[in-house]
């Protein structure tokens, strides 16, 4: 008795706690934010007035199948009746095609509604990001209207919950996808153009979005995690960030520190109040504080991070960090730095 | 029949003796012209047999192989490569489906996933779907209509080798590992020359040109053939609804493929071979130019794909339940409004793409309406089987299966052509849902019923009936199995062209259902092309209207003869065999020493002109060759172009050489 309520436990809860953790962090019934709502209540008049019309259609054909027809059909041919007309049949016709109108025309009308009722808070946003894409990873610029406020980071974005936030999207390289399914429909990031998209968060949680429109090799670990606050949340996230990277205090995170802005990686990355000022690759000023590696390839951890910095193109292979080939105390001072990077 | 010739020099002034000279010729030519064999009530039967195939049959060997004009050898070479593509593309995603079945699964790697789903998409797409709808059009097109041959046979000769040149093209690059790596579409700038170094990208864009060289030329054969050479009586109003579809589908080939053929040949190959910069937004150019016209052809494709098979659906259903289908004028203008209103869907690829939403909605509203006529069309059948009684033979059993799966796909189309919705399932696995099932179940499923039901006539035997019921029900369970979890992975946010997903999204369930079902729809596929191997040895030998059907093509033996029929038939209403009473009229007259055959006018199809079908000749063979050999040099080198067009034009000036300029007892239209 005790171990079959044990047994039930162990396969039950894990799907259980599956159920419940995927339902909100990527998904389309995630439910997060007005847009995703709007979805949702659209996609269930449709199914609807979808299944009603598939089942007329079962259900003639069916009918079609079952039918008993009155007396012997096997010499219809011979007998020349197979060209006899059918007037209640031309009725049904008009009834169908009239019905079929009809409900396209629902749908359609529907769907107009839901479209503008997405859109209604375009115009009246709050806060404009910049989420710029390159292969494979996410450029983010927090914009305000004091210039020295203006905050780049990547592969992670920060919103306030209940905010109309305008995100304007554009791309450094080829077509990308901004989708972040728990909140909003996709947008296309195109190069040469700029697209834009509003969301108003409605909960407060950390939710992903895939890359959503094929661009290369890693397309499938271009990942964004989107963290949805608190107003005064984010507020107070947004002043940490805007601070200068924490100086190193150990030795072996002051070696690291050496390495990383006098190496290859100041080449390439920028760490805020240090030498290191590449613009290609993501701003790494408060590395650590982010929930993931690469662009949502790794959960942020110590191992991963050694296994990043040690050997990228293992990781992610094909992605622009190349793999250096640091010697062992290198590698450890450099990831001692990268974790003081809060 | 007017003597041109002679009508001419009776028209020039001449002298006396000139006029005599004149006038006995004419005279000879007048008795030779008696002298000449014709069909009819004096020559029928088994001599006349035997002299028609005596004058059709081709040389044997391969070189009577090569320079085949025959269209059913044609047809079958069509469908039996068709088929083989099929099974390499399910190969191909049954490999996917294995990276997918767990996530971060490290089977296949990033690259070489990205070529399997670029292999899958374009074999599926350019050398199995339009390719096996044309081959069953070239073959049974001419039988239906009544006619010896197609409308220019060289030309289709021509079309078979390019479609099987570019097939080769494509799957010699994969076994070389330089096989397309960004889709079955390529957008830019992803497949410019910044972005995919390398041939592949160039590879896959010959190819695409090489079978839109092919679809084109095979939609002219079909669509004259159509226009052109139908039995006397056989009206448009009375020509078989398939031959319908056939002509719409010619029709929208040779509107869409140009613009393909034009994106991929005239702008991204230059882009990558030569510099332009017609996608390079820096030189404003436009990455979003090559979707627009990429769709604009993309959308047009599918209803190609399509038709046919609603055309095969209907020509199943008149045989199975005995009766003309019902509402025969709507399922004309069904067919004829799909064609024309597809050409106007294409933006609906690209609701994300930022494009003004006034424009959208448009699209929206267009992408919806298109599904008026197909609704149209399933009700028709749907009357037809309430009016009848449907015999469950397997072609029935695909009936069936079709209408149960592609109203799903129908309807899941309605919901992402509604912007709101499509901007979370576009790029997602829904999508993949959605079109399998539209091309599955609305062309794949259809096109085994017709396969089962014309086999007799093909082959001269039926495929094994048992074996038939059985790969029925594996396919259909099989298809379910995998594909409509896909709705579900695509809601939970997977996107396309993953070779990955991470652990913890919910995804490996569907996934898993995914992969089971794949393998089950790949034994059944495996069932159906051994059942049609098999049969051909041991099926039972089949008459020539094993199912008691009602067009022209069961009025000749199974298989038929090189020459289709002994005497071209007269048609007098739209099911020939069930109002003639067994006895066909016939209309003859045409040569049984030459290779003859009879056009007639456009609408109202009364004999027009007795035409000469060409011999067989190796020239569109050589011809092929030609144009191949620039094609595949030009991804290497622009030079190839001009310095191509020599033997090109050698071998086009070769092939349309006048023949014998001799004055003959009969004009020559050639």
């Amino acid at each position: 008795m005790r171990q079959g309520a044990r047994v039930i436990t162990e396969t039950c809860t894990p799907l259980l706690l599956g159920a419940c953790s995927w339902q909100h962090y990527q998904s389309d019934f995630g439910n997060a934010a007005v847009q995703d709502s709007q979805f949702l209540t659209l996609f269930t008049i449709f199914l609807v007035v979808c299944c009603v019309m598939y089942l007329l259609v079962i259900g003639f054909l069916f009918a079609g199948i079952l039918r008993r027809r009155p007396g012997e059909d096997a010499d219809v041919v011979e007998t020349g009746r197979h060209h006899q007309p059918n007037p209640s049949m031309r009725a049904t016709l008009i009834g169908w095609t009239a019905l079929i109108g009809v409900g396209l025309v629902a749908l359609a009308i529907a769907s107009f509604f839901a479209d503008r009722s997405m859109a209604e808070a375009a115009g009246n946003e709050k806060l404009s990001i910049n989420v710029t894409a390159n292969q494979w990873w996410w450029d983010i610029q927090y914009n305000s209207d004091d210039p020295s406020k203006t905050l780049r980071t990547a592969n992670e974005l920060h919103l306030p919950v209940g905010v109309p936030v305008r995100i304007i999207l554009a791309s450094n390289d080829v077509i990308h996808s901004f989708w972040v399914p728990s909140l909003a429909g996709k947008q296309d990031l195109i190069p040469g153009r700029q697209t834009d998209i509003t969301i108003v968060p409605k909960k407060i949680g950390i939710f992903r979005g895939p890359c959503a429109e094929f661009c290369g090799v890693q397309h499938a670990h271009m990942s964004l995690v989107v963290d949805v606050d608190s107003y005064s949340d984010f507020i107070k996230w947004w002043d940490h960030q805007l601070r200068p990277a924490p100086a190193p205090r150990t030795p072996l995170a002051m070696a690291g520190y050496k390495y990383v802005t006098t190496g290859p990686c100041s080449a390439c990355h920028n760490i805020g109040g240090t030498p290191a000022s590449g613009q290609v690759a993501p701003d790494l000023t408060h590395f650590a504080s982010r929930r993931s590696i690469a662009a949502g390839t790794l959960p942020m951890s110590e191992g991963n991070l050694y296994g990043w910095v040690e050997d990228p193109q293992s990781l992610k292979p094909g992605n622009r960090m190349p793999t250096i080939g640091l010697e062992p105390d290198q590698l450890h001072a450099v990831v001692a730095y990268l974790e003081t990077l809060k | 029949m007017t003597d041109i010739r002679a009508d001419m020099f009776d028209a020039m002034p001449a002298h006396e003796s000139e006029r005599e000279r004149v006038e006995a010729e004419n005279r000879r030519l007048a008795a030779e012209r008696k002298k000449i064999a014709r069909d009819g009530p004096k020559l029928t039967g088994a001599k006349l047999a035997a002299r028609l195939d005596k004058t059709w049959r081709r040389q044997p060997g391969l070189l009577g192989w090569l320079a085949t004009t025959d269209h059913k050898e044609i047809g079958r070479r069509y469908i039996v490569t068709a088929l083989g593509f099929l099974v390499l593309g399910g190969i191909v995603a049954l490999f996917m489906r294995l990276q997918l079945v767990k996530p971060d699964n490290a089977m296949i790697g990033a690259e070489r996933y990205d070529q399997l789903f670029s292999m899958h998409g374009s074999t599926m797409m350019y050398l199995f779907a339009v390719p096996v709808m044309e081959g069953v059009g070239v073959y049974f097109i001419p039988l239906m209509l009544g006619t010896r041959s197609t409308a220019f046979p060289r030309l289709n000769a021509f079309s078979y080798f390019m479609y099987l040149f570019g097939g080769l093209l494509l799957w010699a690059a994969f076994a070389l590992n330089m096989a397309p790596d960004v889709g079955w579409f390529e957008y830019t700038p992803l497949s410019g020359p910044q972005y995919s170094p390398g041939k592949h990208t160039d590879i896959w864009a010959q190819m695409v040109t090489y079978t839109e060289v092919a679809a084109l030329s095979a939609a002219v054969v079909l669509v004259c053939t159509i226009l052109k050479t139908r039995a006397p009586g056989m009206t448009l109003a009375r020509m078989p609804l398939y031959a319908w579809a056939m002509l719409v589908e010619g029709a929208m080939i040779i509107f869409a493929m140009p613009a393909v053929a034009l994106v991929t040949t005239v702008l991204l190959i230059p882009d990558r071979l030569v510099g332009t910069q017609f996608f390079n937004a820096a030189e404003h150019g436009d990455a979003l130019l090559f979707q627009h016209m990429f769709w604009f052809f993309g959308h047009p494709e599918v209803y190609i794909i399509f038709l046919p098979a609603t055309g095969f659906v209907s020509m199943m259903v008149e045989t199975f339940c005995r009766r003309p289908v019902f509402g025969h004028s709507v399922v004309v203008l069904a067919l004829i409004s799909t064609g024309i209103l597809s050409f106007g869907l294409w933006v609906h690829h690209m609701f994300a793409t930022g494009l003004p939403r006034v424009g959208y909605s448009f699209f929206t509203s267009a992408s919806m309406s298109v599904s008026i006529p197909t609704g149209l069309q399933i009700f028709c059948w749907l009357a037809t089987m309430w009016d009848g009684r449907p015999r469950f033979q397997v072609p029935m059993l695909y009936v069936v299966g079709f209408i149960v799966t592609f109203v799903i796909g129908g309807l899941t189309g309605v919901m992402v052509a509604a912007v709101p919705l499509d901007l979370q399932l576009h790029d997602t696995y829904f999508v993949v849902a959605h079109l399998h099932y539209v091309l599955i179940g609305g062309a794949v499923f259809p096109l085994l019923g017709v396969l089962t039901y014309w086999y007799p006539k093909i082959t001269g035997r039926m495929m094994s009936d048992v074996l038939g019921k059985i790969s029925f029900w594996l396919l259909f369970g099989g298809f379910q199995l995998a594909f409509f979890p896909m709705h579900w992975s695509g809601m939970l946010g997977m996107p396309r062209r993953v070779y990955t997903y991470p652990p913890g999204l919910g995804l490996e369930l569907p996934n898993q259902l995914s992969t089971i079902g794949a393998f089950i729809v790949a034994l059944a596929l495996a069932l159906f092309i051994f059942n049609g191997i098999f049969s051909l040895y041991r099926g039972v030998v089949a008459p020539s209207n094993p199912w008691g059907a009602a067009t022209l093509e069961w009025a000749t033996s199974s298989p038929p003869p090189v020459y289709n029929f002994e005497h071209i038939p007269v048609v007098e209403s739209s099911t020939p065999l069930w109002d003639s009473n067994g006895e066909l009229p016939v209309a003859s007259g045409l040569r049984v020493d030459e290779k003859e055959m009879l056009l007639t006018t456009v609408v109202a199809a009364t004999p027009d002109v007795r035409e000469p079908v060409p011999e067989p000749s190796l020239w569109p063979f050589i011809a092929a060759c030609a144009v191949g050999i620039v094609f595949v040099c030009s991804i290497f080198s622009p030079w190839s172009v001009p310095f191509g067009l020599i033997p090109c034009g050698i071998a086009l000036t070769a092939w349309f050489w006048p023949k014998d300029m001799k004055r003959q007892p009969e004009p020559v239209i050639s």
